[in-house]
């Protein structure tokens, strides 16, 4: 026993060990293997660490000689909320938590005062100083552990102690201070517009305030209901332990969270910049956040990095906790040093060399991108700033497309690969994933022309059509649409099909079959990627002067008769002279707005709009010889 | 391709020129490009099209040129690919001003003693990367062209062919924008006609329209064309003489062109002139890349 007062007290003592009460600087490796021992299941060591007078309830995975991670909780949750992002992130990091003061096992004062947000920046650099006392740590916060970290990272003791700060939905309440009078002072109808929705957004603050109600509420059923509230308004799937059964207490006293803090910073902010490295992730599905509050936080953090995610306030932690820690590796990974992710590199603000556009910083999939309406839709896509990986058969001309691609600033991978090749398509996915990350966008383009009537295509012949115009679209959906649902940052897949797929023609029955499946499973894997936030658009074009017609194959003809009719449609087609860029156009557009199905040229839209007006009419059609 | 003969082609007619003929032609050729790089290396960011076109024209009668065949032509930025044209009227030179990065094309078709020469001269201001890809390509369109005729190809066929080209490249057909769609047209001695020397209709000279005109119905009655396009007119064989040919591509805003005769014999075909500008500064880039 030493005379110095010990940092911690672990939770489960053996009793036998003194190293548990060395001294700080030489307690890690000792603590380390102590806690081992003591692991709890799951792998967390319990631990408390004092703040002042009270004593907070720690918590800790993962190995201690990784980078820290401090992830704090907000209102009204617990240490649980992580539970998925830390056992996620446990892999690489030593992931610390802890209940903040008033929840969970830690000290609960009572008086309002206790709950101030200088007294709540101190818990966060005791437990800090106790986890990690020599090097900084990440800190990642939601929701109120957000409000009160900004207070930490704002302090100078940041500089530091804190060595990157990953932020969702809680802004500094100095910073809103200013972004409230700026608004007030500058009343344009933008400013306006956006008090007005922030302050719709903030209608439980208001009711914080009044006496008795709110934590009455709390008491006398709300949190007996929360998982409800939960399951309808926030898309989260109850779980076990949450909500956590000290929710009613808990949330009725941190009802004083907002009454110590809301009115005296709001009213009279203070000047709290950082020079920490802050990432935030504005949830864009939030029911209490308004993203417009993050507007101008580059002022107060000008290393900033600004993400999205489709979720709301708690499904962001409880349903796409991997996805969350996904983003805090990537960040924590690349201030370690390593060169930033694709996505993350498009975050950065202010950086040079970055590329504007509607899809900047998005990675854009398209295979059969060597020609024709495939090279069209790359290049459309680098033109708006998105990243492409490309694949063909033809790596010639493959090459060429990203080279063009390159001159409109877009970089560019190319693979030669056969999207009727399952494995292949699944390397291709593979390999995309990991040099440049999951894709935004997802072009299935890739398809060839075959033209013949029903008993002539051979059997050869039918299944060479399906193979690629059908099986390339479902190896494509299936192997970046697993990416994409995986990923959970939603998405877009793009199936070009065509106008055959709703014209029959006694001369294209292979065509026209494979064509016609690819705009039913488009209109299936939209049903089912809606959830996820992928949209599914099916692309019908038409006659476009593409490659198509030099490449389309003919049953029952011989070489010479078949160039002969190749030379006809391609003629036929380039007097057409619909270009492909303006499918590109159209498939750009789409994914904009997420259409669900797009006839692009004039023949193509009358032939769906007499496809439903006299089906019938489009049958004798089909007996028409071409 | 094919391999049908659509119709019984009529007998081509003889080679109309002498060798002293092409010099002349020759000549006249790189006095219209000398006067185009003198008006290139003069223009500066702020000058507008009217101002590049007039210059070009000055330059033009300074040097004796006495009628056009059609007026000098100034395009800059966009309008070098043809963006947004939807009337010929909008061929003629604008207030657009020369910016940084831009690229141009100056076009011009003066006419001296009868010769005529028709160029088409692509530039840049200051950097363009994609200007320098298409300027390395455009040799490309050059040699194909040459060696089709050789073969004595039908102008569709070989039209075909130039867009099939396009289409590997990745950019896009811009000749297709021209009246007519044409690639390129015949180019014979004008001999003295009526009409009043320097006047112009629509841009052309009024002694080019008549000369035109006549021709079209003469070479009509043969079954072939002074205009070479893609459709079922320029199904014929090259028909021997000089023909004046402008491939113009263009990918995103930035367009390039040339435009030079071509001389087309009874077994042969060959430019009628190697030392162009647009040859120098392909084989100069190709040596940097």
């Amino acid at each position: 026993m030493t005379s110095e007062k010990p940092a911690r007290q672990d939770e489960n003592p053996t009793g036998q060990d003194p190293a548990a009460k060395a001294p700080k600087s030489r307690s890690l490796k000792a603590r380390w293997r102590k806690a081992e021992k003591a692991d709890a299941p799951g792998g967390i060591r319990r631990s408390r660490i004092p703040s002042g007078a009270l004593s907070l309830a720690v918590y800790e995975q993962g190995d201690p000689e990784r980078p820290t991670v401090l992830l704090v909780h907000g209102y009204p949750d617990t240490h649980r909320v992580w539970d998925d992002v830390a056992a996620e992130l446990a892999a690489d990091h030593h992931v610390v938590r802890y209940d903040v003061r008033g929840a969970g096992d830690s000290d609960k004062p009572r008086a309002k005062e206790d709950y101030r947000l200088e007294l709540l920046a101190q818990d966060l650099f005791a437990v800090a100083d106790a986890v990690s006392p020599e090097k900084p740590v990440h800190v990642v916060a939601h929701d109120w552990g957000s409000i009160q970290s900004w207070e930490a990272v704002t302090d100078p003791r940041a500089a530091e102690r804190i060595a990157s700060y990953t932020t969702m939905s809680g802004p500094s309440l100095d910073h809103m201070g200013h972004w409230l009078r700026r608004r007030w002072r500058r009343p344009t109808p933008r400013h306006l517009k956006q008090l007005a929705s922030q302050g719709l957004h903030s209608w439980y603050i208001y009711l914080f305030h009044l006496p008795v109600l709110a934590p009455a509420a709390w008491r006398l059923g709300l949190a007996r209901n929360w998982g409800t509230v939960l399951r309808l308004v926030e898309d989260v799937t109850p779980r076990e332990g949450h909500p956590h059964d000290t929710l009613a207490g808990d949330a009725a006293r941190g009802v004083l969270l907002y009454r110590a803090n809301m009115l005296p910073r709001l009213l009279r902010p203070g000047l709290r910049p950082t020079s920490v490295p802050v990432q935030l992730i504005t949830l864009t599905e939030d029911n209490y956040v308004s993203p417009a509050l993050s507007e101008g936080l580059e002022e107060w953090a000008p290393r900033l990095w600004r993400r999205e995610l489709a979720a709301t306030h708690w499904s962001a932690l409880l349903e796409k906790g991997t996805t969350v820690a996904r983003m805090i590796r990537e960040f924590t990974a690349h201030l370690e040093g390593a060169p930033a992710a694709r996505e993350l590199a498009a975050a950065q603000q202010g950086r040079e060399g970055g590329r504007e556009g509607e899809f900047a910083g998005k990675l854009a999939v398209v295979t059969g991108a060597g020609s024709g309406i495939g090279r069209a839709t790359a290049l459309a896509f680098a033109e708006r700033g998105a990243d492409l990986a490309l694949c063909d058969l033809d790596l010639e001309a493959l090459e060429r497309t990203a080279e063009l691609a390159g001159l409109l600033g877009a970089e560019a991978t190319i693979h030669k690969v056969d999207v009727s090749d399952g494995p292949a398509v699944d390397a291709f996915a593979a390999t995309v994933a990991d040099q440049q990350g999951v894709p935004d966008i997802v072009v299935n383009n890739a398809g060839i022309g075959h033209s013949g009537t029903f008993l002539e295509t051979t059997k050869k012949e039918w299944e060479r059509v399906l193979d690629v115009n059908l099986w390339g679209v479902i190896h494509g959906c299936r192997a970046f649409g697993t990416l994409l649902k995986e990923r959970g940052q939603g998405g877009h897949i793009v199936n070009v099909s065509s106008a055959a797929a709703y014209l029959p023609s006694k001369m294209l029955a292979a065509y026209s079959t494979s064509k016609a499946a690819v705009f039913m499973l488009s209109d299936c894997l939209r049903a089912e990627l809606a959830k996820e936030k992928i949209g599914v658009s099916t692309i019908c074009p038409g006659i476009v002067n593409t490659n198509i017609t030099r490449t389309t194959t003919f049953s029952a003809t011989d070489a010479a008769e078949q160039a002969r009719k190749q030379a006809k449609f391609s003629g036929l087609y380039a007097r057409r002279g619909f270009p492909p860029e303006k499918v590109a156009t159209e498939i750009v557009t789409a994914v904009r707005t997420n259409r669900a199905v797009v006839p692009v040229t004039i023949e193509s839209k009358a032939a769906r709009f007499l496809s439903r007006l006299s089906p019938a009419a489009l049958r004798a059609g089909a007996r028409l010889k071409m | 391709m094919s391999t049908r003969t659509a119709r019984k082609p009529a007998p081509l007619p003889e080679f109309p020129f002498t060798e002293q003929d092409l010099a002349n032609f020759r000549e006249l050729q790189r006095l219209a490009y000398r006067c185009a790089e003198k008006v290139a290396a003069w223009l500066e960011p702020g000058v507008t099209e009217r101002q590049a076109a007039a210059r070009l024209r000055k330059e033009l009668v300074a040097e004796g040129v006495q009628d056009f065949f059609h007026v000098p032509f100034a395009w800059f930025g966009d309008r070098t690919a043809f963006r947004h044209f939807r009337t010929p009227l909008q061929f003629f030179a604008t207030g657009r001003r020369l910016a940084e990065g831009m690229s141009y094309v100056l076009d011009c078709a003066p006419v001296v003693d009868g010769y005529t020469a028709d160029i088409g001269y692509a530039g840049k201001m200051g950097e363009n990367p994609i200007w320098d890809r298409i300027a390395k390509d455009l040799l490309d369109y050059r040699e194909l062209i040459v060696d089709l005729v050789r073969q004595r190809r039908t102008l569709d066929e070989v039209y075909a062919a130039v867009d099939a080209q396009i289409a590997r490249h990745g950019y896009d057909n811009r000749h297709r924008v021209y009246p007519g769609r044409v690639i390129g047209h015949q180019v014979t001695r004008m001999e003295k006609v009526r009409g009043p020397e320097g006047l112009t209709m629509f841009g052309f000279g009024v002694r080019t329209l008549q000369t035109l005109g006549r021709e079209l119905v003469t070479e009509r009655v043969q079954g072939r064309s002074p205009l070479w396009a893609d459709g079922r007119a320029s199904r014929h064989a090259p028909t021997p003489g000089l023909w004046a040919v402008e491939p113009h591509v263009g990918f995103r805003d930035v367009g390039l062109k040339f435009e030079e005769l071509l001389v087309v014999t009874h077994d042969d075909a060959y430019w009628l002139d190697d030392d162009v500008p647009h040859v120098r500064r392909a084989r100069a880039l190709a040596a940097t890349a």
